[in-house]
């Protein structure tokens, strides 16, 4: 479970409240409108942003001021989630020990990963010779080696066609479920809510809200969501 | 491929890259005609030709060996100062050689600070004559600008990229293999060509610290054949080596070379998460004030002792500053006549005329031009009395290429933005220049005038070539005064050099960015 506790998050000079819980392994949509911050609640969960006030607590273990690497937090960005210059086989591993030393059982994690998100036989390619569902997938796979208890996802499908982000969105959920992790996603599009989350953070006005349901939230939107859905 | 309709012709921009191709070319043209290609070359050619090339690598080399951990350290730390010290960083290339290098020689010449503190432990002082001393004076050129091209390599890294080494905890070593091995592969190639190329065509600096056997340029040599011996032949076949030499150099930079040095944003600072140990703070900020030292100390040096005799400069001093401000003056003007055009036919789509003006720029070396020139007045007039429009026109020669590379993406940017709207209204010719291009360019007209005039007073080049004891520009009088050891008197000279090349870059970028526009 994730808790932030009365948390005010700084980014530059705006300011997001958080006082809300997110429960484990649920699968959460972060809603609002444009400029809102989404990305800036999404970031200081990562660490990448700071808790100015208040605490981040992870199943009652603080760790507002950690490290991004020691958080129990893996997280796709937009672009740029992939090493142009090192092969696939790299990329994954680099999930498992950031100096690239693998045992011949991480050589296995590595494999079974790319494997299992459709990209066996891809071990030795780059990024640049993939499509841009198959970075996406190559991103997953390294992901799922992280295993780590949330997966952040700030759009990093936004770029993809619409078949094409069903399919990794389904993806992703199944991943998530399988490793009984919890799910935070930043999106614009409420389809891409309703498909893959159970519960919605609304992020508006300088307020992340606490989750409700997505569907509830979604049929009856507030009005400043309303106005945003159109 | 039809042209699209244009407020305004790119026939003055085609016609100005062929007047400066055609000056240089009939510079080559006569030095090949008059170089005395049967003799051959000396031994003393041949040790010109190696010691020009090895300086030149081993300036290069150094340079951006020093420049790397400088500028990781940059990259990865923020601290008050830090956007003043980049801004500094620039510094060195409007800065007048002769100014740096007498600054270097009381730093570490003989009686200099280093050679001082050494004495004191019993250490013999330290010789800056020569060899080592050239290298010296490449390296404090040429440091800060491998830096600043290295520091860009970091800055276009994505965010994301540190991001994601935060998140995956990767450590030092992790760090550097995934992302600053393959930055560094993508810029110091391209940063060893130009300094290399740079380095190639030093005078100045081999004039005043090299000379002898071992430690003269083919520039260099080029003046000596020149001034010494007069014997022209020579002073011809020297320069076609350098032209070669040169050629291939720029050929070489422009292929690698991507980044330039002028670019905005430097001093911004990407959050990062890494390198937080004690040691490896501790390293940086040692790299940081090594740095730092390193560059401001000749300035420093050269202030202090220039102060002294700031308060009674000779008469002769006065006059040659007065020169080097009318020199400069006419440069200026003919860098702005010939570089606005050009940049206005680039942006129309005549892109390859950017390529060969900076390749001419960076191929041309100003003695070379400066010996084909007066090859060609000789028969015609006086080349003495032509010291004046030589010196500025080559002078605007050097600067052309930095020139354009300032003006050409404003140009773009208002040609692409606005002239569909112009046309619409009927704002064509020389309603467009005055209307619309020369108000929205202030910023970037301010910077080039400012560049080209301190490069031009602080030039100490082709006037040595052409001007008789009578005539002096403001560098070539300190070089005198050098020369006749009134080393009180040239270092104020120097000071009063110093202060009107940054002093002049200040006021005209300053009064170009007065009523900027975002």
């Amino acid at each position: 479970m994730l808790r932030l506790d009365d948390a005010v998050i700084a980014n530059g000079a705006f300011r997001l409240q958080a006082d809300l819980e997110i429960p484990a392994q649920s699968k959460v949509a972060v809603i609002g409108p444009s400029g809102a911050g989404k990305s800036t609640l999404i970031e200081a969960i990562a660490g990448f942003l700071p808790v100015e006030t208040g605490h981040l607590l992870w199943n009652g273990r603080e760790i507002t001021n950690d490290h991004p690497s020691t958080r129990p937090v893996a997280m796709l960005f937009q672009d740029g989630n992939l090493f142009q210059h090192l092969t696939l086989a790299q990329n994954v591993a680099l999930g498992l020990h950031p100096d690239l030393r693998l045992s011949p059982d991480d050589q296995k994690k590595v494999d079974a990963a790319l494997d299992r998100v459709g990209l066996a036989g891809f071990e030795r390619r780059k990024p640049a010779d993939l499509s841009g569902g198959q970075r996406s997938r190559a991103a997953l796979a390294r992901v799922l080696v992280q295993r780590r208890g949330m997966l952040l996802l700030d759009e990093p499908f936004a770029a993809l066609g619409p078949a094409l982000r069903a399919e990794m969105l389904d993806l992703v959920s199944e991943l998530v479920s399988e490793t009984s992790a919890t799910l935070l996603m930043v999106s614009h599009d409420p389809q891409d809510a309703r498909r893959i989350t159970n519960l919605a953070v609304l992020v508006a006005e300088g307020r992340a809200a606490k989750p409700v349901d997505t569907e509830q939230l979604l049929n009856n939107p507030p009005p400043v969501l309303r106005k945003y859905l159109g | 491929m039809a042209d699209r309709a244009q407020p305004l012709s790119a026939r003055a921009g085609i016609w100005a890259a062929a007047g400066v191709a055609a000056l240089i070319f009939g510079a080559f043209a006569a030095v090949i005609w008059r170089a005395e290609a049967g003799r051959g070359l000396g031994p003393s050619d041949w040790a010109a030709l190696r010691f020009t090339v090895v300086q030149a690598a081993l300036s290069a080399l150094l340079s951006v060996g020093f420049a790397i951990p400088v500028a990781r350290a940059l990259a990865r730390r923020r601290f008050p100062g830090r956007r003043a010290l980049i801004a500094v960083m620039g510094a060195p290339f409007i800065l007048p050689v002769i100014v740096a290098v007498l600054g270097l020689i009381e730093v570490f010449g003989r009686s200099g600070w280093v050679s001082q503190a050494l004495g004191f432990l019993g250490v013999p002082p330290l010789q800056i004559y020569g060899f080592h001393g050239v290298i010296l004076a490449h390296v404090f050129f040429n440091l800060p600008l491998a830096t600043r091209l290295i520091l860009q390599g970091w800055q276009e890294v994505p965010a994301e990229r540190f991001r994601l080494a935060a998140q995956l905890g990767v450590d030092r070593w992790a760090m550097t293999r995934l992302i600053e091995i393959p930055m560094l592969r993508k810029v110091v190639p391209g940063a060893l060509a130009v300094i290399f190329a740079i380095c190639l065509t030093s005078f100045a600096v081999a004039l005043i610290l090299g000379g002898g056997p071992r430690a003269t340029t083919i520039e260099l040599a080029i003046y000596q054949a020149f001034r010494f011996d007069f014997d022209l032949g020579r002073a011809a076949l020297l320069a076609g080596i350098q032209i070669v030499l040169t050629t291939g150099a720029a050929v070489v930079a422009l292929r690698l070379g991507q980044g330039d040095s002028f670019g905005g944003g430097l001093d911004r600072a990407v959050r990062r998460w890494d390198a937080t140990s004690r040691l490896a703070r501790q390293i940086d900020t040692l790299w940081i004030l090594l740095g730092t030292v390193f560059l401001l100390l000749p300035l420093l040096a050269i202030t202090l002792s220039g102060l002294p005799g700031l308060a009674d400069l000779p008469s002769s001093v006065w006059q040659a500053a007065a020169t080097s401000l009318l020199v400069a003056t006419l440069s200026t003007v003919l860098v702005l006549l010939l570089t606005l055009p050009m940049a206005v036919a680039i942006a129309f789509g005549r892109d390859r005329l950017v390529e060969v003006s900076g390749f001419l720029g960076l191929a041309a070396s100003p003695l070379v031009i400066g010996t084909g020139l007066f090859v060609l007045i000789r028969p015609v007039a006086d080349p003495m009395a032509l010291v004046i429009p030589v010196t500025a026109g080559v002078n605007a020669l050097t600067v052309l290429p930095f020139a354009l590379r300032i003006l050409v993406p404003r140009v773009k940017d208002i040609v692409e933005g606005q002239s569909r709207l112009a046309l619409t209204l009927g704002i064509t010719g020389q309603n467009f220049v005055r209307l619309v291009l020369l108000p929205r360019m202030r910023a970037q007209l301010g910077f080039t005038a400012g560049l080209a005039t301190a490069l031009s007073i602080g030039d100490l080049g082709v006037i040595t070539l052409f001007a008789d004891p009578d005539i002096a520009t403001l560098p070539l009088q300190i070089y005198r005064l050098m020369g006749a050891y009134r080393m009180e008197a040239a270092a104020g000279a120097s000071l009063l050099l110093l202060i009107l090349s940054f002093g002049t870059f200040w006021l005209l970028d300053r009064g170009g960015r007065g009523h900027a526009e975002t």
